[in-house]
């Protein structure tokens, strides 16, 4: 590639950045304010809408923060912060979070996977498959969590009426949004259904990849079909599983508007996940301080396990792109 | 090519019955939304339920259309995805051509708060984004909306964009250079037209995420008459719960358009959502 060694960006920072040609001092100025013409507009933006306010999260998080812009904020620490580690609805919001990970993480990545080796073949009607497939990611999540109440509604929904008439597994009516772990499920069925073809995508275009003589010289030596995918295919792709997960898990925390518009976080606050409970609190109940502490802890774990993640299953890769 | 072989056959055959199962998983819920939008009020609930709808109607998408503001509500979000396109394909791909092929004091720095950005999902900063825009009297607009959506999505596509300019031949921007043309001059005549295929990828993202999204609008938006799709979708399901079809109708008037537009651009999205994700 030609361009390559024009890209000294901290991105390839392995690539050793030839040593510019030496040039008068002058034009290389010149250049420095020619790119900073071209970066100001959207830096300046982006540290007005994202870098501002998430330090500025960090702030409101340390006070008794009042709406009302004629009263006083009061200064109060790390308050917030114990009394989130302290509140069991929090905790309570964060296991929901916990088991709707259980469920959709796994749940794309095996389903996922299996779509893309489906369609990692030649066969008619692939592409309208990759197509259809994607439909739900590209959805709306109102739509989408809307349809899905309609489906689970207790006295009339689809779901009950296949469970109950048609393959009679269930002898009566299952009040799905009217309980912590119907509710749960539900929610993460939809959760699993929407990002599925998502997975498949990238775990597509990765086994694309796949060198065929690697598979054809397996095959050579005996592998049968599920070998040649345990033992050449699944390796290859390593990192792309590890970045398809990390994504997953933070995508699974940041579960929200599902929630929100199916259950409603209830009965009784049973199925709040963090963000409902987060958000309850700053626009019901006008505590910002505590959501934006809130907000910080939960990024804190995200963090957290996004990392530990990379340490587990990364090896000795350092970056997954 | 084995394409005669029995086993090879039923090979094929096996794999279209276990894809056309899935696909039929994945599209029923799209099925079930659109025949109950033409259901009447009446067989909404009813059981059995009927996937060809036995009166079909279209009284859900005209009462949705005019009397439910839903013409007003499109062209909302009409304006709020094509002004936050604009805005954001402009400063991005500035941004992204300065990273591509300057350098410049502070370019490290600047490349990982970027990056920083980018992993951080916007709802953690709700609360003192809701303060901010109400500081800078940005509540209750239109063009508050096209701000906050610009400001959260210019980073993301600035590495998509920097990825496919530093593609571009260094060869040509010399060329250009030894017959007199600026920076500017460049940038406009070589790396946008260049880069069409990845500015389309980024345009379709952009505007599918400000088309969709939700909660940000429903924090800050009050007055009916601003609201975006996805929030009167909501709001009409919270004030008349049990009638779907006029939901389902307001949906489908969203979702269609969207449908529509990747079943073209699909190329696109493919690029977009693998870029970054597949190590070559």
């Amino acid at each position: 590639m030609a361009a390559t060694a024009t890209t000294t960006g901290p991105a390839s920072p392995e690539v050793a950045a030839p040593a510019p040609a030496p040039r008068d001092s002058r034009k290389r100025r010149r250049e420095s304010l020619t790119a900073y013409v071209f970066l100001l507009p959207g830096f300046a933006l982006f540290c007005l809408i994202v870098a501002y306010p998430l330090a500025r999260s960090f702030q409101i998080s340390l006070y008794d923060w009042a709406v009302v812009p004629t009263q006083a904020s009061r200064f109060i620490g790390l308050e917030n912060y114990a009394r989130g580690l302290a509140d069991e609805q929090f905790w309570l919001s964060m296991a929901n979070a916990g088991v709707y990970l259980l469920v959709t993480v796994p749940g794309q990545l095996v389903i996922g996977l299996a779509l893309a080796v489906l369609l990692d073949a030649k066969m008619p009607a692939r592409g309208l498959f990759r197509v259809l497939f994607y439909v739900p990611v590209i959805t709306s999540w109102v739509v989408v969590a809307l349809v899905f109440k309609y489906l689970f509604n207790t006295d009339a929904g689809v779901v009950n009426w296949l469970l109950v008439d048609v393959l009679h597994v269930a002898d009566a009516n299952i009040a799905w949004l009217q309980s912590r772990w119907p509710g749960l499920m539900a929610v993460s069925i939809l959760g699993v259904w929407k990002g599925v073809g998502w997975a498949m995508v990238i775990f597509l275009a990765a086994l694309t990849g796949v060198r065929d003589d690697l598979k054809e010289a397996a095959a050579l030596d005996g592998a049968g079909a599920w070998d040649r995918f345990v033992h050449v295919s699944l390796p290859a792709i390593r990192k792309t599983l590890l970045f398809v997960t990390v994504l997953l898990v933070i995508g699974g925390f940041n579960v929200f508007i599902s929630v929100l518009l199916m259950t409603g976080g209830g009965p009784a606050g049973s199925t709040e996940v963090p963000l409902t409970y987060m958000y309850r609190q700053a626009f019901d109940f006008l505590d910002f301080g505590y959501a934006a502490a809130l907000s910080f802890l939960l990024a804190i774990v995200i963090m957290l396990v996004s990392y530990s993640q990379f340490r587990l299953f990364g090896g000795d890769e350092k970056e997954v792109d | 090519m084995s394409v005669g072989n029995p086993r090879h056959q039923r090979h094929v055959s096996l794999r279209i019955l276990l894809a056309g199962l899935a696909a039929l998983i994945m599209i029923l819920p799209f099925v079930i939304m659109l025949s109950t939008s033409f259901k009447p009020q009446t067989f909404v609930l009813e059981m059995p339920p009927e996937l060809i709808p036995s009166e079909p109607t279209t009284r859900n998408y005209r009462e949705a259309w005019s009397g439910n503001s839903f013409a007003k509500y499109f062209a909302n979000s009409l304006y709020v995805a094509l002004s936050t396109t604009f805005v954001v394909l402009l400063l991005s791909s500035m941004m992204a051509y300065a990273f591509a092929r300057f350098d410049f004091l502070g370019k490290r720095i600047v490349f990982v708060v970027l990056l920083a950005g980018l992993m951080i999902p916007g709802i953690i900063t709700i609360v003192p984004a809701f303060v901010l825009a109400k500081n800078l009297n940005l509540l209750d607009s239109l063009n508050g909306l096209t701000v906050f959506y610009s400001g959260g999505m210019v980073a993301f596509m600035t590495f998509l964009l920097r990825g496919f300019f530093e593609k571009i031949p260094l060869a040509l921007d010399e060329a250009m250079t030894i017959d007199g043309a600026g920076p500017v001059r460049r940038f406009f005549h070589l790396y946008l037209p260049l880069s069409r295929p990845a500015l389309a990828t980024a345009a379709i993202f952009t505007f599918l995420g400000a088309w969709d999204e939700f909660v940000w609008a429903l924090t800050v938006i009050n007055d009916p008459e601003k609201r975006t799709l996805p929030v009167a979708i909501a709001a009409l399901q919270g004030q008349r719960a049990t009638e779907w079809g006029l939901v389902f109708a307001a949906s489908a008037i969203a979702v269609i358009p969207v449908i529509v537009v990747y079943v073209f651009a699909q190329r696109q999205f493919i690029a977009g959502v693998t870029a970054g994700a597949v190590k070559d």
